[in-house]
């Protein structure tokens, strides 16, 4: 199906801006759409060939299934979101592709046989994936209407974030209270989902007080100072920010929201204060509460000396948190993997043991296809952010700039999380990569994200109706012979 | 609103950047150094991915590697004669690391050597699977086994060494009591922990896993004579063995009003050097320390290789001869008391040294490391350390080391037909000479021609012997010809 000409029209490519006559790009998606089905299944294949010199059985229905995923995903988007950024899906399906392979693969390894089969069931959270994103796309019709659920997403948001804490629903899995156990079901990680309805709320509530909060200032040392009262929404996130990390202690989904907020308030309001004021805000945060909360220590400390922390590990020191090797061995990963890596299915990365399909999944990736398949990874998501911002940027209305830079922000701010802090850069969070960690949470709500910023997109770049309701007119317009 | 939009986007740009930049640190700038790590468990998966090199002994490996299942390790080490060789070999465990030979030639033994890397190469492109190379060692399989045998009906802890003056080839490496690496070279929690556990010290207190050859220093008692013998030699002091010394009886240390004490009562007035070797006389090598003063003794001391820690690549620990001390400490430690303090390794060199006519060679164990192919990748060559006494001088203490043995207290070590010289030792130890004390014997045998091919030196500690009974002309001697007689043998 991949081998229709894509004919690129050799018209300019700067389409989302100038949106007027722009070509809507679907079938560059279905050819790209095709790699990133393709890619996948040799990978697949190779994992296969690697660990029992034979082809997996499982190759075509893995194959097809994927490829029915994208198959789906494509035939929406051409239907109802037709002018809908080209690479978004293509980035998202191969991300997701990898992901499963990968942890296909360590279902494979003894030394992780303790653990459930995980692949079968994260095929099956994509598919709910793909759903969300189907039904997303067809019933969004605008992004708009979003606007008019401004309060209510804050409500939804706040109590997606509370559930965790609530007796009996919420799970301390290694320190961090970020998940809900559902009986029979599993474990849910509300906070993703809450990830889409702040920035819902933020852009809904900031579109309303922008002017407020932009031009009421004072000039002070070359800063715009907002008035007090205008402080308060800022006070008010940063103080659930805290809140979180105190109580679920989990820093990263706190840095997560507090950025977020940062982000779009400085984009709102244009006032470089904001920045200002939340990267001071935020380090007071993280550094108060890290000095009484015993998990966050020692994640720093882990950090700092992931060795020690591997020492403590393996000599078995008590002494009320939880020490793991899980950092060191991750960067050993890492470090063994090399320049090529080893080829996937020939790394030990298993050696992290618990969350290595999941939190620390990149460095997989890292032992088995090296610093360049990192690398090309960590540009699949560069790539995903630089298109969420440009649908930012294209999208003509402020709710839909705001909402599409909050989400592509908050995108972005977590793969920096999750990836600095697997590679030792940052803290570890407990936090999954999107598309590619094992979690049902996380993937469904990532392609959700996905369906509004191709909504967005849609809207953004879809010709501007003609200035006479002629449907003649339109229909010219739209059925162009490439 | 699109200003600040575009700065986000670089801010996100640099967000990826700072990742793609951290990425490059720890997977090419410190890969290696990760990848390399102590504690990274890929190390010893790949130390035991393939059958390991063997170490080998008289043309024979005394190991093996063998097939494993149920781990993330391929193969297993195993021995033959584990406890006997233990002090050779070392050991390499998947659970516990590596020692010694095991650990020191690691680099052959997994072929991961650099001098490996052109084979290693080939062999990947035919698709032949990697595989260690072989370290071959000086060791006399017959000689090994008088001494672990020795040692081992004698029933106390104590320790061998014997070389092969002429190069410094080590001969015999025995360490009593011993254990059996293959015990424990597994990972299995329950046998190889428990194996493991069994032989530490704190469990043990026999410490079978110290290995006593190179790692322990006794006090060399009168075994040390040889070397005071020596010194007054080389100094001139005396220049014959059988001229009367200046030596009144009782002799008062200098500086006390102690007298030096004989071991009963022996023709030691003024005795000449030969009769006070042959009879052991305190008094005689007490007064030519004091004589002679802490910095000429030390001066010889270390000639002989004391205060420096030996490698043979195995390290054997420094054998203590003290730098500070007044004529009378100087005078105990002459006689192998006080602060004296030497290995095996070391006694056996002064011996080999002796027999060699002067010359100290550097003791070694490591002859040959090999690729699998039998080629030859690097030979030790032998060398000279130094030489502490004058080839003439040399045969002088030979002559009386000979007496020792032939009217002396080492007449145990008599070998018909084979000329040897040596020398008892019996020193005691702890609080008021409370313990019991260790017995010594160190020799060396001598053909024809007048060049030696082997030198020994046995110690032996005996918590069930009676004190009386322990004297190294009567537990330790004996080992020591059998060790000689089967290198003799074994040359025939």
């Amino acid at each position: 199906m991949s081998g229709t000409n894509t004919s690129h029209s050799p018209q300019h490519h700067t389409s989302t801006i100038g949106a007027i006559g722009a070509p809507s790009r679907r079938n560059t998606e279905l050819a790209l759409l095709a790699f990133a089905v393709v890619i996948p299944v040799f990978a697949y294949a190779n994992v296969g060939l690697a660990l029992n010199d034979s082809v997996p059985p499982g190759l075509l229905s893995y194959g097809l299934g994927l490829g029915l995923l994208a198959g789906i995903g494509h035939l929406v988007v051409r239907k109802f979101a037709p002018y809908a950024d080209p690479l978004m899906l293509p980035l998202a399906t191969l991300l997701n592709g990898l992901g499963l392979v990968v942890i296909w693969r360590l279902d494979q390894s003894k030394r992780l046989s303790n653990y459930a089969e995980a692949a079968p069931r994260q095929l099956l959270y994509s598919a709910m994936g793909v759903a969300l994103l189907a039904v997303v796309v067809i019933f969004l019709k605008d992004h708009r209407v979003l606007q008019r659920y401004t309060y209510i997403s804050m409500a939804g948001a706040l109590f997606l974030l509370i559930l965790p804490l609530v007796p009996g629903l919420g799970a301390n899995i290694y320190g961090a209270k970020i998940w809900i156990k559902i009986p029979g079901l599993g474990t849910l990680q509300p906070g993703e989902f809450a990830k889409i309805a702040l920035a819902v709320f933020f852009a809904g509530y900031l579109m309303v007080k922008r002017d407020a909060l932009a031009l009421a200032s004072r000039r002070f040392m070359g800063l715009y100072l907002p008035r007090g009262r205008d402080l308060g929404p800022i006070l008010v996130v940063w103080v659930i920010s805290i809140l979180i990390l105190v109580f679920e202690t989990d820093l990263g989904t706190s840095l997560l929201f507090f950025g977020m907020f940062v982000i779009m308030l400085y984009v709102a309001t244009e006032r470089t204060s904001w920045i200002v004021f939340g990267l001071l805000m935020s380090a007071v945060g993280a550094v108060g509460v890290a000095s009484f909360e015993p998990h966050i220590q020692t994640r720093v400390q882990a950090w700092l000396d992931p060795m020690r922390e591997f020492e403590l590990s393996r000599a078995g020191v008590q002494d009320g948190v939880v020490h793991s090797e899980q950092a060191m061995q991750a960067l050993w990963a890492f470090g063994s993997g090399g320049t090529l890596g080893t080829g996937l299915g020939q790394g030990n990365s298993d050696l992290i043991g618990f969350a290595a399909n999941s939190d620390f999944i990149l460095a997989t990736f890292g032992e088995e296809l090296g610093l360049a398949g990192v690398m090309a990874i960590l540009l699949l998501y560069g790539l995903i952010i630089e298109r969420g911002v440009r649908t930012a940027l294209a999208a003509r209305d402020p709710f839909g700039k705001l909402l599409a830079i909050g989400l592509s922000g908050a995108f972005g701010l977590q793969v920096f999380v999750v990836a600095g802090g697997v590679m030792g850069l940052i803290p570890l969070t407990g936090m999954t990569l999107p598309f590619v960690a094992y979690g049902g949470s996380s993937v469904i709500a990532n392609w959700a994200l996905i369906g509004i910023l191709l909504r967005i997109s849609d809207t953004a770049r879809r010709p501007a109706p003609a200035p006479a309701a002629n449907p003649d007119a339109e229909m010219t317009q739209v059925v162009r012979p490439s | 609103m699109n200003k600040p939009l575009r700065r986000i986007a670089i801010f996100c740009g640099l967000l990826v950047l700072a990742l793609l930049i951290r990425d490059n640190w720890i997977q090419y700038v410190q890969a290696d150094e990760l990848r390399t790590d102590k504690n990274n468990r890929r190390v010893i998966i790949e130390r035991y991915a393939s059958p390991r090199g063997d170490i080998i002994v008289d043309g024979q490996p005394i190991t093996g590697s063998t097939e494993t299942s149920g781990s993330d390790f391929k193969f297993k080490r195993t021995y033959k004669d584990g406890p006997m060789w233990a002090p050779v070999t070392g050991y390499a465990s998947q659970a516990f690391g590596a020692t010694q030979l095991e650990s020191i030639e690691d680099g052959i033994l997994t072929g991961n050597d650099d001098r490996l890397f052109f084979r290693n190469t080939l062999d990947m492109l035919t698709g032949k699977k990697q595989e260690g190379g072989n370290v071959v060692t000086t060791l006399n399989g017959a000689a090994q086994k008088a001494a672990y045998n020795g040692l081992k009906k004698q029933g106390g802890k104590g320790a061998v060494v014997a070389l092969e003056p002429s190069t410094g080839r080590i001969l015999a490496l025995a360490s009593y009591p011993s254990y059996d690496p293959s015990s424990f070279a597994g990972n299995s929690t329950t046998t190889d922990t428990e194996a493991w556990q069994k032989l530490q010290k704190k469990n043990n207190p026999d410490d079978p896993m110290l290995n006593r050859a190179l790692r322990e220093t006794y006090p060399p008692g009168s075994t040390f004579k040889v070397l005071t013998a020596a010194a007054a030699l080389e100094d001139g002091l005396y220049t014959d063995p059988n001229q009367k010394t200046n030596t009144p009886l009782p002799w008062i240390m200098p500086g006390t009003t102690t007298p030096l004490k004989n071991e009963g009562n022996i023709p030691c007035k003024n005795a000449t050097l030969r009769v006070a070797l042959q009879y052991s006389c305190n008094t005689v090598f007490g007064k030519i320390g004091a004589d002679l003063g802490n910095d000429k003794m030390l001066d010889m001391a270390k000639k002989f290789g004391f205060t420096e820690e030996q490698f043979t690549p195995v390290r054997a620990n420094a054998s203590v001869f003290s730098d500070d001390m007044n004529d009378s400490q100087t005078a105990l430690s002459s006689i192998g008391q006080f602060n004296t303090a030497a290995t095996p390794l070391q006694m056996a060199m002064v011996a080999s040294a002796v027999a060699n006519d002067g010359k100290l060679m550097k003791p070694y164990m490591v002859d040959e490391l090999q690729a699998r192919s039998v080629d030859t990748l690097e030979r030790t060559e032998p060398e000279e350390l130094s030489q502490p006494l004058s080839s003439e001088n040399a045969q002088k203490l030979q002559s009386m080391m000979e007496t020792v043995v032939d009217k002396g207290t080492g007449s145990n070590a008599k070998i018909p037909g084979v000329t040897v010289g040596g020398k008892t030792g019996t020193a005691q130890h702890g609080v008021d000479n409370s313990e019991n004390p260790y017995a010594w014997f160190i020799s060396y045998a001598k053909g024809d021609d007048g060049s030696s091919p082997v030198a020994v030196a046995v110690v032996i500690e005996d918590d069930n012997a009676v004190r009386d009974d322990i004297s190294g002309g009567g537990l330790a001697a004996p080992i020591a010809r059998n060790v000689m007689e089967a290198v003799i043998d074994s040359k025939k």
